[in-house]
């Protein structure tokens, strides 16, 4: 047992127990702090595997700007407490169920990729390299431009979106 | 992994924490003193010589404070929302290099520097946005509609400010074609950027400004209208603790800038060439990033005592509509102009300081004619 190991069970504990504080607790606030601990454990993960950008891009983007957005708003709407009953009862058995389901085909792809953990690459030796936001960079821009200019695009309309809804029209009451 | 490097790592980091800490005290005295010159008063000069015994006789005073918890507040947070404002301004400075050259202690060969990693004006950017937390849930967990108004503006203003000082921080990485700092300073070895990206440098320190809340962006804790923002409900230690993180932050973001813009630990460009250069006393680097912090931080206590508190939403348009374009526009200017030192002309890079100074004007130009407009007073 090495100390990467020990970190890793430490790391997937605290994970697993601020996702189990999100669900489960009644504040708003709490939850949207529970799951800024969440961010921060997986960007944790990704500084293991040996990729500290996507580590701290995950910490800026959303646990420095997303999360503080949504804490933003839940203040601003006076929204901290839940209210304690459900709202939809069939929600709660279809969210066990499901998950249920999930559990099971995580489970099922985790025993049958045990025999097969030589073929897994490995990606340390790549990332960790000195020029691994070159690399990053340059992958990005040529194998994956396409997809890189649709998602930029998509992004651009949500903001046009946003600013439309949001625009006051002139004469308009309220 | 060896023990000893831990333990390297640890000292390292408890002396830099120790560093801040004292900066921090003698930062205000810094500020109340200067402040007071510009005033035309004397400032505070009764403990000990020259006041240097202000700080511990604050500190004294802020310990025996009595510590107040509003009823109806949200202890947990209460409590931990000072700690979450103090811990990224101490650990933000720690990819921040003081010398290039290690040197041996008890055997050890020690770096001047705590982490050297390959991404490290992304992990200013991450702690810096971090930041926001504590001041958000200072504010929200006092329950005053005051506390609370300051922290919803503090999220607003940090958030559209770090767009900008993260389009800032671009400039340099370009021109230095890496994100490690010690690469960052190691580029300005015969130009400061500051030279390079005059505009771009000027974005930084004022972005900079809003994101430490310091006047004249200081609107979380506007006394007119707010009476102390979120610290409102804070006493005693737990608001020392807040007004420490203040301070923090601008001594971090003194030497982030001086990294970035004004060559870091290498020497003025004067002594360059001479016994006081890097190259020559690897010694010297801590003194000239220490020269380079102070004259900074001299810059942020000018621009308090010089410019009145501006208002919230001017402070917002100048943001978005102004830094936010001005800075995006910089970084295509300084992205040209690279590919085209390096393909056409070596001297094509003076088009970067040419081009952003025309943008730079034309911004003031804009805000100029906004002003002037007689019917709209908002900017």
């Amino acid at each position: 047992m090495n100390s990467m190991l020990i970190l890793f069970i430490i790391l997937s504990l605290a994970a697993v127990l601020s996702a189990l504080g999100l669900l489960l607790s009644r504040s708003a606030v709490y939850a949207a702090l529970f799951l800024v601990l969440n961010f921060a454990c997986v960007a944790i993960f990704y500084l293991l595997l040996g990729a500290p950008f996507i580590a701290l891009t995950q910490i800026t983007v959303y646990a420095g700007a997303i999360m503080v957005l949504f804490l933003f708003v839940i203040m601003l709407l006076g929204a901290e407490k839940l209210p304690k009953s459900q709202s939809l009862p069939w929600q709660r058995p279809l969210a066990i169920g499901l998950a249920v389901v999930l559990l099971f085909e995580a489970g099922f792809l985790l025993f049958q990729r045990l025999h097969l953990t030589a073929t897994l690459a490995q990606p340390e030796a790549q990332i960790n390299s000195v020029d691994a936001i070159r690399t990053l960079g340059l992958t990005l821009f040529n194998q994956y431009l396409l997809p890189f200019e649709i998602t930029s695009i998509l992004l651009l309309v949500a903001m046009v979106g946003a600013i439309v809804l949001t625009k006051q029209e002139k004469g308009a009451a309220g | 992994m060896d023990f000893t490097l831990i333990l390297e790592w640890i000292i390292k980091g408890f002396v830099l924490t120790l560093i801040l800490l004292g900066g921090f005290a003698y930062l205000t005295l810094y500020e109340r003193r200067a402040l007071a010159r510009i005033q035309a008063r004397i400032g505070p000069n009764r403990a000990g010589p020259f006041g240097i015994l202000q700080p511990i006789a604050d500190a004294v005073k802020l310990i025996f404070k009595e510590e107040l918890t509003p009823a109806l507040a949200d202890k947990l947070l209460f409590l931990l929302a000072p700690v979450l404002t103090v811990v990224p301004a101490v650990v933000i400075t720690a990819v921040v290099p003081w010398g290039k050259q290690s040197f041996s202690l008890f055997g050890r060969d020690i770096t001047p520097y705590i982490a050297d990693i390959n991404v490290g004006v992304l992990y200013i950017m991450s702690i810096a946005s971090i930041a926001v937390y504590g001041i958000v849930l200072a504010g929200w967990s006092s329950n005053n509609k005051y506390a609370m108004m300051g922290g919803l503006r503090s999220t607003a203003q940090m958030i559209s400010y770090e767009l900008t000082l993260g389009l800032s921080f671009v400039g340099a990485i370009l021109l230095a074609g890496s994100m490690r700092m010690l690469d960052i300073v190691e580029a300005q070895k015969t130009m400061w950027f500051v030279v390079l990206q005059p505009i771009g440098t000027g974005i930084f320190l004022i972005a900079t400004l809003a994101e430490v809340n310091r006047a004249p962006f200081d609107m979380p804790e506007a006394e007119q209208e707010l009476t102390a923002g979120y610290h409102t409900e804070y006493s005693g230690m737990k608001f020392a603790l807040l007004f420490m993180a203040e301070y923090t932050k601008m001594i971090a973001i003194s030497a982030i800038g001086a990294t970035l813009f004004f060559g870091g630990y290498r020497e003025f460009w004067f002594l360059s060439n001479t016994v006081f250069s890097i190259d020559h006393t690897p010694w010297l680097g801590p003194v000239y990033i220490f020269i380079k912090i102070v004259i900074l931080l001299f810059g942020m206590i000018w621009v308090r005592a010089t410019y009145p508190r501006i208002r919230y939403d001017r402070l917002m348009a100048f943001g978005w509509k102004l830094l936010l374009p001005m800075s995006l526009a910089l970084v295509f200017i300084t992205a040209v102009g690279i590919i085209l030192a390096e393909q056409v002309n070596k001297n094509l890079i003076w088009g970067i300081p040419v081009l952003s100074i025309l943008v730079g004007l034309f911004a003031v130009g804009m805000i100029d004619r906004v002003l002037r407009r007689k019917d709209n007073a908002r900017l």
